[in-house]
Formats: structure tokens, sequence, C-alpha cells
């Protein structure tokens, strides 16, 4: 089930994942990737500022043209070395061997990105648990799993960054999103637990929570055109990745939205209409 | 297993069903006017096109950042493909300079990843916020054009996607006619998802400019002449003042210059034209006030600097949003080429009804175009002088100096540019463009654009 990206251009662009530095940034020592859902507009986003400053990057997502797209991009852009293959991460049982697949190609692991998630149809989700299930499954179930081998993976090594978006939508349950506020509900409390277990192991891990972000996934959203531009996004995630930090919320002033409104009384909040 | 159908696609045509939210401002041309409804449908990735106008059926129309001033880039109650999600570098290599991106990428994009690796656009207009693929569907021009000829030259290849999904690789080899078409075709030939374009090598960011005041069409007409070997020329001329002041300019001219300098990238504007300025602040006063001002500005006849290439190119992108200027009204360009056997006395003619109309124009620009010939089989630019004006929007006076000065652009043996029009006539268009029956040949029946509905179907003469 993994197919290996086989664009017009050889996927491979130097042999060595540990090349020189981007000439923009001479004193970066290029960091080794692994994005999982690597055609998700905040994916693309921080792939392409990660590859201007000439890391290594593995990319995984499940539409074989548009990761083409997205891997020239990032091989233009100045990327040490790019590799990738064509997935559905879904499919929990290709996991193992997939990590490892990328593991081997970008020789060791300095960052994992988790990105895969749609947004599914509230409505239709309503109507019938066929709708619900691939939500919670892709945006929770699949990267528990992919999260454990990598967690088991990097807690060996005692190194290593696993940043995993979640969302603001996971901190309170609201009718016009609850079934992937739950999908989301579920992987903070995944990762929050991990960072519990691993950060004393020497293993950084993340939970970041987007605000809505104008691009692909919230195009068809009321009120797209306010929300947060997804380069700003992407600049302030990759600045967190390198730090490491705990718990990002971006743009930051959804840390002081969500405290508001997770302080309203359920007796309030439950006749919103939010 | 195979995954839920549901699945396999991000729900990248979920907007058809949905009529336009309340609230979204509507896509807007630059010279905001006329202004339309129309659903604005993104295109993220190549393969969006033709699948995103499944059940679209009052026609679609390409679009990138609306630069063009008037209803090319609109579709009165149709559907806008925006195309600026699509802006991914696919390669470059830097032997032979060829850029290959898909073509909702902007000339700006363009230029920060170019200008820190050492190479320029190879033509550009006044304004880096257009997209690679509007470039091409308006065959732009810039500064270059006597020495470099219009955008298109300088395209290899790209591909166009026709709504019937038939996908086309193009270059002047391969389907020659449909390369041809495209270039100058106002996005109506198909969607191009990638292009190919050539960049050109630079040492710097820095131009050795002159700046040269000019008096009267044969002064600049001589400075033109003179600077034959110069890359950039253009004029800015001062449309408002008569008698022993008409026609009077200022000349600029340009060469990248020679010595090598940091190839920094550019800052980001932080400038945005605040509000919408109310209709009477343009007004015959304030802009000869501004016309007097600019003149005198430059104190001698002749004036040199290094300048970097951003004020140079283009100094009205330091300010975004500037057609706020303009009001809600909006402003209306007009730009004509006339051939040289009229360039003089046509120029002088409609430089004259400009000055007796005391319409006030705020820019004026003035242009002699080279001899260099665009593939494109509807390129507007043709050896001849051209002046680009542009007004507020007046309807009881601004419209009829149009009409005017477009009758009178005919009768010189001229032609006005669609990117910068809203106003001419079907029998207008079609005599400035009598090779618009061949072209229509490679229409995509699915595509349209306001303005192609008002000269063509509007009335076939």
């Amino acid at each position: 089930m993994i197919a290996k990206q086989s664009p017009n251009q050889p996927t491979k662009q130097s042999s060595n994942p540990t090349a020189k530095p981007s000439p923009d940034q001479p004193n970066h020592t290029p960091r080794r990737i692994l994005v999982l859902g690597a055609t998700s507009g905040i994916a693309e986003a921080c792939c392409r500022l990660w590859a201007e400053r000439g890391d290594s990057l593995f990319l995984v997502a499940r539409n074989s043209e548009r990761l083409a797209a997205v891997a020239a991009d990032l091989r233009t852009r100045g990327a040490s070395y790019i590799d990738s293959a064509v997935a559905n991460l879904d499919h929990t049982s290709i996991h193992p061997e997939l990590l490892a697949h990328a593991i081997n190609s970008l020789a060791g692991l300095d960052i994992a990105f988790f990105a895969l998630g749609v947004l599914g149809d509230q409505q239709k989700s309503e109507r019938g648990f066929v709708e619900a299930g691939p939500i919670l499954h892709t945006n929770f179930v699949a990267p528990v799993s992919l999260l454990t081998w990598l967690a088991n993976y990097c807690a060996q090594r005692h190194s290593g960054t696993l940043a995993v978006l979640s969302s603001v939508a996971g901190e309170r349950g609201r009718k016009s999103n609850y079934v992937y506020g739950s999908s989301k509900a579920g992987l903070t409390v995944f990762v929050d637990g991990l960072r519990n277990r691993i950060d004393r192991e020497g293993v950084r891990v993340m939970t970041i929570k987007p605000g809505p972000v104008k691009t692909a996934m919230t195009q068809s959203m009321k009120g797209n055109e306010k929300f947060a531009d997804v380069e700003t996004v992407a600049a302030t995630l990759v600045k967190a990745i390198d730090k490491g930090t705990d718990v990002v919320y971006v743009p930051g002033i959804w840390r002081i939205i969500m405290t508001v409104i997770r302080a309203i009384p359920e007796r309030v909040f439950k006749k919103l209409n939010l | 297993m195979p995954a839920p159908a549901e699945l396999q696609f991000p729900p990248a045509t979920a907007i058809d069903e949905e009529p336009p939210f309340e609230g979204v401002p509507p896509f807007e041309s630059w010279g905001r006017y006329p202004a339309y409804g129309a659903t604005v449908i993104p295109l993220h990735w190549q393969g969006d096109f033709p699948r995103a106008i499944d059940g679209v059926h009052h026609g679609a129309l390409a679009v990138g950042m609306g630069r063009s001033y008037g209803d090319v880039c609109l579709l009165k109650d149709g559907t806008l493909l925006q195309t600026t999600s699509m802006n991914r570098l696919l390669g470059f290599d830097a032997a032979t300079g060829l850029l290959t991106a898909e073509t909702g990428i902007t000339l700006a994009q363009i230029l920060d990843f170019a200008v820190p690796r050492g190479f320029f656009l190879p033509v550009t207009p006044g304004t880096k916020y257009v997209t690679l693929g509007g470039a091409i569907a308006n065959d732009i021009h810039g500064k270059n054009h006597h020495s470099a000829g219009t955008f298109g030259n300088h395209v290899t290849q790209f591909e166009l996607v026709r709504s019937d999904g038939t996908r086309m690789h193009c270059s002047p080899t391969q389907n020659p006619d449909y390369f041809e078409a495209t270039i100058g075709g106002m996005g109506l030939t198909g969607v191009m998802t990638w292009a190919q374009v050539r960049l050109k090598p630079i040492v710097s960011r820095m131009v050795d400019f002159q700046g040269i005041q000019f008096h009267g069409i044969d002064e600049f007409l001589d400075l033109t002449q003179q600077a034959e070997h110069i890359e950039y020329t253009v004029s800015w001329v001062d449309v408002t003042s008569t008698g022993k002041n008409f026609c009077r300019g200022i000349f600029m001219q340009g060469d990248h210059s020679q010595v090598p300098a940091p190839l920094k990238p550019s800052a980001k504007p932080k400038l945005v034209f605040p509000v919408e300025l109310p209709g009477f602040a343009l007004n015959k006063l304030s802009v000869s006030a501004f016309n007097a001002l600019y003149f005198n500005k430059q104190m001698k006849k002749r004036a040199t600097a290094l300048q970097d290439y951003e004020p140079f190119f283009y100094p009205l992108d330091a300010v975004l949003h500037w057609n706020r200027m303009y009001g809600k009204r909006g402003l209306l360009q007009f730009q004509y080429v006339i051939p040289w056997e009229h360039a003089r006395e046509g120029t002088v003619a409609i430089l004259t009804e400009v000055a007796k109309s005391g319409l006030a124009s705020f820019l004026a620009v003035l242009k002699a175009f080279g001899n260099v010939q665009s593939p494109g089989m509807m390129s507007f630019p043709k050896p001849g002088i051209t002046l680009a004006l542009d007004f507020p929007i007046k309807p009881e006076k601004s419209f009829a100096l149009f009409d005017r000065l477009a009758e009178m652009t005919r009768e010189f043996g001229g032609r006005l540019y669609p990117a910068k029009d809203a106003r001419m006539t079907a029998p207008q268009f079609q005599a400035f463009y009598p090779q618009w029956e061949r072209f229509a040949r490679y229409k995509d029946p699915a595509l349209t654009s306001s303005f192609w509905e008002r000269v063509i179907s509007g009335g076939i003469k």
C-alpha cells in the first residue's frame, strides 16, 4: 500500500541526507523532518520555510499528483533532501513499515510533524455514524497509531520532537463542529499524556492548537476571509518547533479566546449558537 | 481496504453547492469598475480544474490577483476560479534561468525566490502583485518593451487544461496555435496550470537611473531615440497643463547595475492606503497641483541616481490598496497604442483632447513600443507610441471623454488594451483586433469573461 513516489523528476536530490546548510542560513544545521499529511495547507507552508533553510524532508500524503507538486516546490526552494511516499494513513497496519522506511531514508529523525486530518461534514455526521466514524479514525485513531510507534523510537534514543496539529475546536464541544472537535479533543489529551510520559526521556512532544486558518480545508467555512494567514501561522510554528514549546496556540490570541470560552457556565453555553 | 470515498480527497469542490457567503467582499478588478457579483472558487491543485466547475452553468473564468483594471478578470453572476493558492515552484535551472511554476504564483513571489539567486523577471509590469498566469493571459509589457518585447516573448512552454479535461502541453513547437492563442488570450482558451519562463541574470538589486525633463512630444521622441540602447525607458507626462507646458514630462531610463552588490530579498510593504477617499478629493485642482509638484520635484533638467529595483519598477506597490484613493466609484484606465505612422499626431490630438476636457488624470505614462513581435495572437503592443491614463469615475463626464478618445484611437489606426478597459464597444474591439474571429476558434466553450461578453457576444459586427 505504500507507493514509492516517482514524479517525472528524480525524487532524491542528493544521496546524502545531511547535506550542506542553505546559503541563506549558513549556521543552520539541517534538520531531518518527517511530515505526515504533507499536502495539508499548514504543513505545506511550514515545509516551505524548512526547505528554504535547507532542511531534509520526508513527505507522506494520499494523492500522488499533489504530493509530486509539493515535493517539486520544496526541492526547488532549496531542501537538502526530499523523499516521499504516497500512503493512506487511515490504514494503521502500514504504519510501522512506512515509518521505518522514512527514518531510514532520512538517516534519522529530528522532527515528526503531524498534519493529517479532515474537517468532515458536521451535518452529515449528525445523521449517522457512517459519516462520523471516518473523521474520528483519520483525526484520532491513525495519529495514535503513528505516535505510539514514533514515541517508542524517540524515547529509546532520547531525542526528537513530535509536533502534533490538534485544534482549538478540541477545547469545548460546540454544535457546529463537535465531531471534528471531539476527534481533536481526544488527540490533545493523548498528546498531553504522551508528553507527560516521555518528556523526561528527552523527547519534545508538542500540542499545537491552531485557530481557524485560511487553507483548502476551511475554504467552505463561513467567514473564512477573516481566518489567520497560513504563512504567518507557519512562521510561528517553525519557531515554536525549534524551541519545542509544550502547548502552542496559534495565532496566540486563541489562548485568551479559549480561556474565555472554557469559562462560560454550561447552562449558558448550551443555549449558545457557536 | 480502499478508503471511504469521502476520505479520498479533501472537499475541494464542496463550495459548489453553497451560495456566495454574505458579507464576503466581492472579487474586484483594480479599477473597481464595473462591480459584479460572482462565486469565487479557489483552485489549490493542478488537478482541480475542470472538476471545480462540475455543475456550473453560467460560465467560469480563471482569475489571479485582480490587478487588471476593467472587466477582463470579471464574470457577472458567473464562477471565478482563483488561482493564487496554486503557487508552487516546480523547477529552476540556474544554468539557463528557466523557471517552472504553477500559474497562481505572483511575480512578487518569483522575485523573492529569484533575486537572492541572482535572477530577475525578463519583463515586468508596474506592479509585482500579478500572477504568472495573469501575466501570460494579458501578455503584459514593461519598461523594456523596446528591447525585450512582451512577457509572452519569454515564455517557453505551459500546460493548458480545457473544460473537457484535455490537458495540452503548449510551446512554440507543440500545439503552437494554442500557445499563440493563450498568450494574450485573456484566460479564455482554458486554464493554465503551470508555465515556464526564462529569467535573466542580475548582479545587483540596483538600477542605474536617469530622469530627464522634457517639454513637448518632439523632445520626448528625441529622448526615446537617444535611449534605444538603454534597457528600460518610460515617461511620466503631465496631461493637465496646456500652452508652453503642454506635454511636459520626465523621461525615466535605467539599466540593471553591473556593479555586484548584495542580493537581499525585498522587505514586505508596510503601508496600506487606509480609507476610501471621498469622490471629490481628486479634482482638477488637486491633481494639477500634484502634477506641478511631481514635475518640479526634479529640480535639474537631468538627474541620475543608483536606485533599488523596488521604487524603480514598483513605486506604487509600496502602498497596498492605493486604488482606494479613487473612492468607491473607482477609476477608469485608458491605454492606447498608435502605430508610428500616426503616433505623433495621434498622441498630440489625444493629449489636447484630455487637457481640453478638464478631467484630471493623476498618472499618465508615455512610452515607445519596440519592434519585437509577441507570439500572442491577441497581444496588445505593436510598434508605436502608447499612452496610459487614469481618471476617477464620473459617469456623466469621463465616460463621454473615453468614448471620444477610443474613437480617436481608432481613427489613428491604434488600439486599446483589454486589460485596462471597461468601456470599448464591440465594433471598436473588432476593429482593433480583426484577428478575433480566428482567436475565437480556440476559446474554451465553458470559459468567458464580462469583457468578452461585452465586446463579442454583445454584438458581432
